[in-house]
């Protein structure tokens, strides 16, 4: 069902984790739905510098956020507010079972809540 | 890396005795069962073998034994077959009772039934999932015909009390229906005793091939076929047999050896012993002689399903989760919810199956792997680890 590369992804999430002390953070999902991400930013100069996720789902969420981590790190906010669900789906590979697109969505929105969440400080 | 199959509850690896039975009927005696040539002949006289050894073990005659290519195609019948044949006899015969933890392939059965005039009662089942007797006997009225209850239940391994429930039916004279694919051959299923009429069984979760079962029809039973054509299988199911699943699936249920049943239990308890070690896990469904004696199934606080099981996928172990993101529908397992878990406790679910062939190594490696994969994806939580 999942391609190798969304395999490997969700297997060594190298992002995975939380950042004391971040700037901003964006949650979310919930638990009924059976998705939660949690993403944790640290930004310096509107660049972000560092960027962890903490994700409850499935493989392709967990894939999906590690892509999207992975995506914005070294970029600007504005930049990184333009990452769309595609681009996170093309960073897994360009593969995505059907059913499985939400989660890339879920991804792109834990990240625009962080940014938001940071401007509005 | 050794692979380990522990998902024996969605299919069995097929016996080698069990695919050798069955290569003559592909390579030599390949014809059709309703010729009357020689090769025609060989062809009727295997199924005619067949449908005696598994009649046998299930103390019945053999023209009570209908092939079919499988539990859906069983159940289907069982259940489209007596409804319309009763309420073409009776017009006040409308009623089908069944549970909440049925198999899709009945639940979507008796949900058609329902757009076509009949009415269902859906029972609901304790927190073990066993059927509450008092609830089944004040839903049965004159207009029951069928009550359909799975034997032993495919997520949670409930294996219901069908004794004194087909004792209710036969007081009420109600057709009783039970879908045994999971109990069949591992647990006691005593037909005569357990006042059953019908009886839906498959072969490729025995050790057999995909494909092909059976239903029981208990002789006199009111029933019409579903699928129509040349009459095969005395009328009820047309459709040239398919000879060497047949063969197979006889070949399946002799090679049975009941002494496999204790070593499965012992397996199945030291699993759930040692996996209940793992902080915040429960068990789904009963313990002890109430539950399959291959079938664990436990929910995993703060986690979802589908990682689990993908994980232990990568690490060379096959198992299955009913939560909804493993699922088209992405929603979480109708059996779950009917014990009364919440969604959460549905979505980080887990099933381990065991087989004949399950070795005591691969319980030991499971229990171990699983717990290291509990605790890595609870640390990426955000439920908190």
């Amino acid at each position: 069902m999942y391609s190798k590369k969304i395999i490997d992804m969700f297997k060594n999430p190298k992002f995975a984790g939380e950042i004391k002390n971040p700037d901003a953070i964006g949650e979310v999902g919930n638990v009924k739905c059976g998705d939660i991400m949690k993403i944790y930013l640290k930004i310096d100069s509107g660049i972000i510098k560092d960027i962890k996720f903490k994700t409850y789902g499935c493989m392709a969420a967990i894939a999906a956020s590690e892509a999207m981590c992975k995506l914005v790190k070294e970029k600007t906010l504005e930049e990184a507010s333009k990452i769309t669900s595609k681009d996170i789906v093309k960073e897994l590979g360009g593969e995505m079972p059907l059913v499985k697109v939400h989660c890339s969505v879920l991804g792109m929105e834990a990240l625009q809540k962080a940014i938001e969440n940071y401007n509005k400080k | 890396m050794g692979k380990i199959y522990l998902d024996n509850g969605a299919s069995t690896k097929t016996d080698n005795k069990v695919v050798q039975a069955m290569i003559p009927y592909f390579k030599e005696m390949y014809g059709n069962a309703s010729s009357i040539h020689k090769l025609g002949k060989d062809a009727k006289l295997a199924i005619e073998k067949s449908r005696k050894t598994i009649a046998k073990s299930l103390n019945v005659i053999p023209e009570e034994i209908v092939f079919t290519s499988g539990g859906t195609e069983s159940n289907n019948l069982a259940l489209k077959g007596t409804a319309f044949a009763a309420a073409s006899m009776n017009k006040e015969k409308n009623h089908i009772i069944t549970t909440k933890i049925e198999h899709d392939c009945v639940l979507e059965s008796a949900k058609w039934l329902e757009t076509q005039g009949f009415k269902v009662t859906y029972l609901d089942v304790d927190k073990e999932g066993f059927v509450l007797l008092e609830k089944l006997k004040s839903a049965i009225t004159p207009k029951t015909l069928l009550v359909s209850i799975i034997h032993g239940n495919n997520e949670i391994g409930t294996i219901q009390d069908l004794e004194s429930i087909g004792k209710a039916c036969k007081k009420n004279n109600v057709l009783f229906h039970t879908d045994a694919c999971q109990s069949f051959t591992k647990a006691n299923l005593d037909v005569k005793k357990f006042n059953l009429d019908l009886v839906t069984l498959n072969a490729h979760k025995i050790h057999g091939p995909k494909g092909v079962g059976a239903l029981y029809v208990k002789k006199g039973t009111i029933i019409m076929p579903w699928q129509h054509g040349g009459g095969h299988e005395f009328g009820l199911r047309s459709g040239t047999e398919n000879v060497p699943g047949i063969v197979g699936f006889a070949k399946a249920v002799k090679i049975v050896d009941s002494n496999n049943i204790k070593e499965m239990e012992r397996l199945r308890d030291k699993l759930i012993e040692g996996v209940l070690k793992i902080p915040e896990s429960r068990l789904n469904g009963p313990i002890g002689k109430k539950r399959l004696c291959n079938n664990a199934n436990f929910s995993f606080k703060k986690i979802e399903g589908e990682s689990i099981t993908g994980y232990l996928d990568i690490m060379g172990i096959a198992s299955s989760t009913a939560s909804a993101c493993s699922s088209m529908s992405l929603e979480p397992s109708h059996v779950l919810m009917a014990i009364g878990l919440s969604r959460e406790e549905a979505h980080g679910s887990l099933r381990i199956t065991l087989s004949r062939y399950t070795k005591e190594e691969d319980i030991d490696k499971l229990i171990k792997k699983l717990s290291k994969v509990v605790n890595k994806l609870r640390r990426i939580s955000p439920l908190g680890g």
